[in-house]
């Protein structure tokens, strides 16, 4: 079943690096990281690479497989032809630390500037009554595994370093709008999502939907409400298009 | 070389660091979590099923007193009853507590925290999100810690001045002053700087020991880390033989083997069955729990429905039970395609109620072994996904033998006794990750005088010896060895002859992991960090096999072959391991396991504790139910 695949990969510290090409045994049912560890067994004992659970669930395998941002614990070497190179690179938008890892504490500083779960004070422990169907909406946002895939490949800040201190990025738009969306939360989210957080530099492009690997549903449960919801106190012309163009109404 | 001062210094960034480290920032004190991934990624997050706490949202007939004795039911009688105590009688409350910091669980029809059932739980017990529970509660405790910080920001001006976050950084020694700890030496991943933490109190939680085992459920950092800072700080080690083999892992493809399918499969109604169609399980009832499991087909489907009149389906064993059975299967030759057996849920409840109720393993199966779960069986077998024994603590604080070192969650040892239950377990992080918190706070409190950091260079060359190697052992090639012999000879079912050659090997991948080498720079090299876990591997790997040899019994976790009886003598003692500071001669004791207290072992009907009980222990409490 294995045959030999070739691989192109990243390689390199302290700002300079270089593809390199290595080829390397493939067994059925294996997925990129376990081709990536191979390597580290067998031929270069100090690649870098980040993994924990090797089940889609903790994020922290996220890389680029051919130019685009999957978890290499997730993409299964069945879906190449043996015949192809796969070329994996860390993340463009993070600074590379070395070889496949990245420098993400950005997404750490933006996690702190979102204020946190704010119940009412009379509420005690114990005491919380909430619907499922109310719970659902913030459930959905609360899937997320931090691979932090959408913050790298949205095109506000994947070539545009002069955005990241104004910019939250889709990950910490959900966590606003799961907030917002929290029956008990009584926090003012709204003006604060445009203002600090930079809601209003999204264009909806939905590239931030199309890489969760938990198939959070981004913009359409969570950048477009935000949005609507900002717009009752501002007039936003993306919002007024995005309203036009996927027909939605509130 | 960066040095920093803290009052508590939290080893580990899972459920149970990060609860002990918010207690002990809570209790005012300047705390340091350090973990070796990411924030937020700790192996807490693989957690599905639930947290188990006996609200009684679902069943109003549950209480703590129900939970303590499943807990111990769960253990065989051999968990430490304290711990089994304070943590079904505060579980609700740490459960409550999340929700008051924004987590979400599944909710019931009046709007409470819903709970599913599980396992050796006489209710539906777990408190859940789908099958992703161990994200919650990750995520809620990452985001406490952030609410923490944004506080201290508009107290102090700086997020970070009472509890900070060292993420990607490995402690490989705790240092002491005298008998008491004094700080932790370790090395950022990233750049392979050394990093010097000056401070009384350690609390352990760095989870279990699963990567000595070819297959296993657990994650990279799972070798053994706690376990082995603190033998070699002078620390005891108790129940090292008991390690549970949880029974559904997937078995295929071969790159996944091992990873967990959540036991909320045969809680929602999910059966097991052999190559012959048969639910075998029913054919595996212990005598020990005969009358609490149904016998037919007819009574378990209805106990879903009507757990009053009907006994549980016998999928719902205690795990060791449900694992051993599954090997034996197997080995008879009835077991399915790929090496393992059928577990089957697309055939009990609707397609949409799956994807509802097991999203992830839904998910799962379908991107990694291309099996739809809604359609067809999923093919499952054992795998290595917790160890029972651990550090031995204070039931109350979290304290181990060694002034100013702490420990909770997985790394701890007693709570569970010789087997843990499903659900068990994030709800002892919860419980035992406040103690120890509180713990370490309170002991700072009563210090006269800070201790002082030794040993210093001592660890550092330590650290560097892989590095100035040329030519040596490649750390991939002995860590493989390593899992294959584990998992070969110290496995699911073991006998005293194969224990003995595991223990063989052992010695000799200890000399080969001193003349480990790894090349290339420090700047983050898993070939370097590699050779350096390897001491922790085999550290705990010996003191695995040393205990399950001696203990010549089976109960929960820990089956011999040539001894396949339980043994009430045997439950009466504990196995205590301990080391040298240079980690060599690993020595294992018998210590008697102290009585139950009276009115906890009266919780129990004297017909069942006669199944586990020795006549001297029947005798005591005669006497105390007479007194009463």
């Amino acid at each position: 079943m294995g045959y030999k695949a070739k691989f192109r990969i990243w390689r390199g510290e302290g700002g300079e690096g270089r593809l390199e090409d290595f080829t390397v045994e493939v067994n059925e049912g294996e997925v990129v990281l376990d081709v990536i560890h191979r390597l580290q067994a067998t031929q270069t004992p100090d690649l870098a690479v980040r993994w924990n659970c090797k089940a889609g669930k903790c994020g922290s395998c996220s890389m680029e497989i051919n130019g685009r941002p999957r978890l290499g614990c997730m993409t299964r070497m069945s879906t190449f032809e043996e015949s192809e190179t796969i070329t994996v690179t860390p993340l463009r938008t993070f600074p590379v630390i070395k070889d496949l890892v990245t420098d993400v504490s950005f997404n750490y500083q933006k996690a702190r500037e979102v204020p946190s779960f704010t119940p009412p004070a009379d509420v005690k422990p114990g005491e919380y009554r909430m619907q499922q169907v109310d719970v659902e909406r913030s459930q959905e946002f609360r899937k997320c595994i931090e691979c932090f895939m959408c913050q790298n490949v949205c095109h506000v800040i994947r070539d545009h370093e002069e955005n990241k201190p104004n910019f939250s990025g889709p990950r910490y738009f959900i966590r606003i709008a799961e907030l917002d969306m929290h029956p008990y939360d009584v926090a003012e989210r709204k003006e604060p999502a445009q203002e600090e957080h930079g809601l209003g530099y999204c264009n909806i492009t939905k590239c931030c939907t199309e890489v969760c690997p938990e198939h959070i549903k981004i913009t359409d449960n969570a950048i477009i409400p935000m949005k609507e919801r900002v717009v009752d106190r501002k007039y936003d012309p993306l919002v007024w298009l995005g309203s036009k163009i996927f027909k939605r109404q509130r | 070389m960066e040095r920093h001062e803290y009052d508590v210094v939290v080893i580990g960034a899972g459920g149970a660091g990060l609860r002990a480290a918010i207690e002990a920032r809570q209790q005012g004190k300047r705390t340091a979590i350090v973990c070796k991934s990411l924030f937020g990624k700790a192996h807490t997050v693989m957690a599905e099923g639930g947290a188990a706490a006996a609200m009684g949202n679902v069943n109003s007939s549950d209480n703590w007193m129900v939970h303590f004795r499943d807990t111990m039911r769960g253990g065989k009688f051999l968990n430490n009853w304290r711990m089994a105590e304070l943590h079904a009688k505060e579980a609700p409350d740490r459960v409550w507590e999340l929700e008051a910091w924004g987590a979400l669980f599944d909710r019931t029809k009046d709007g409470k925290i819903s709970q599913r059932n599980f396992g050796g739980h006489e209710y539906p017990r777990l408190a859940h999100v789908g099958d992703r529970t161990g994200l919650e509660l990750i995520r809620t405790l990452q985001q406490r810690v952030v609410a923490l910080q944004q506080e201290d920001e508009k107290l102090h001006g700086d997020p970070e001045a009472y509890i900070k976050v060292f993420a990607e950084c490995t402690i490989t020694r705790l240092l002491k002053d005298g008998d008491a700890i004094s700080g932790a030496f370790g090395y950022w991943r990233e750049t392979g700087d050394f990093i010097l933490f000056d401070a009384p109190a350690v609390v352990l939680a760095t989870g279990g020991i699963g990567k000595s085992y070819v297959v296993t459920s657990n994650s990279w950092e799972y070798t053994g880390d706690g376990h082995a800072l603190a033998l070699l700080a002078g620390a005891k080690l108790i129940n090292m033989e008991f390690i549970q083999f949880h029974p559904t892992g997937m078995v295929w493809p071969p790159s996944v083997r091992g990873i967990l399918v959540t036991e909320s499969v045969r809680g929602d109604g999910g059966v097991l069955r052999n190559s012959e169609g048969r639910r075998f399980m029913f054919d595996y009832i212990p005598d020990v729990f005969k009358d609490k499991y149904a016998t037919t087909e007819e009574e378990a489907d209805r106990w879903y429905d009507d757990q009053a009149n009907n006994r549980r389906p016998p999928e719902l064993l205690p795990r060791d039970e449900v694992a051993r059975a599954i090997n034996a299967e197997v080995k008879a030759g009835r077991g399915s395609p790929q090496g393992g057996v059928f577990l089957d849920v697309s055939t009990r409840l609707p397609a949409a109620e799956i994807t509802r109720r097991l999203p992830s393993m839904h998910h799962q199966f379908k991107e990694l072994a291309d099996v739809d779960i809604t359609k067809e069986p999923m093919q499952v077998g054992p795998t290595c996904h917790y160890i029972m024994g651990g550090v031995e603590v204070d039931a109350d604080t979290g304290a181990a033998s060694v002034p100013g070192l702490f420990a909770a969650g997985e790394v701890s040892g007693g709570m569970h006794g010789s087997n843990r239950l499903g659900g068990n377990s994030l709800s002892d992080l919860l419980v035992f990750g406040r103690r120890a918190g509180a713990g370490a706070a309170g002991y700072v409190d009563g210090l006269a005088k800070r201790p002082s950091v030794t040993g210093v260079e001592e660890a550092k060359a330590e650290a560097l010896a892989p590095l100035e190697r040329t030519g040596g052992e490649n750390p991939y090639e002995v860590h493989h060895e390593l899992q294959r012999t584990m998992n070969d000879l110290v496995g699911i079912i073991r006998k005293s002859e194969e224990i003995s050659e595991a223990l063989q090997v052992v010695e000799k991948l200890k000399e080969r992991a001193k003349n480990a080498a790894s090349s290339g720079s420090r700047i983050y090299n898993p070939g370097w960090h590699l050779a350096l876990d390897l001491r922790n591997m085999l550290l705990v790997s010996e003191c695995v096999a040393k205990a399950a040899l001696l203990r010549e019994e089976s109960r929960g976790g820990h089956t011999r072959d040539d001894f396949p009886g339980m043994s009430a003598g045997w439950r009466r003692k504990l196995l205590v391991c301990s080391a040298k500071p240079d980690g060599t001669s690993v020595t294992v004791e018998e210590r008697a396991q102290p009585s139950m207290r009276g009115d906890l072992i009266g919780l129990f009907e004297r017909s069942e504790l006669e199944k586990y009980l020795t006549e001297e222990e029947l005798a005591e409490y005669d006497a105390a139910v007479k007194e009463s």
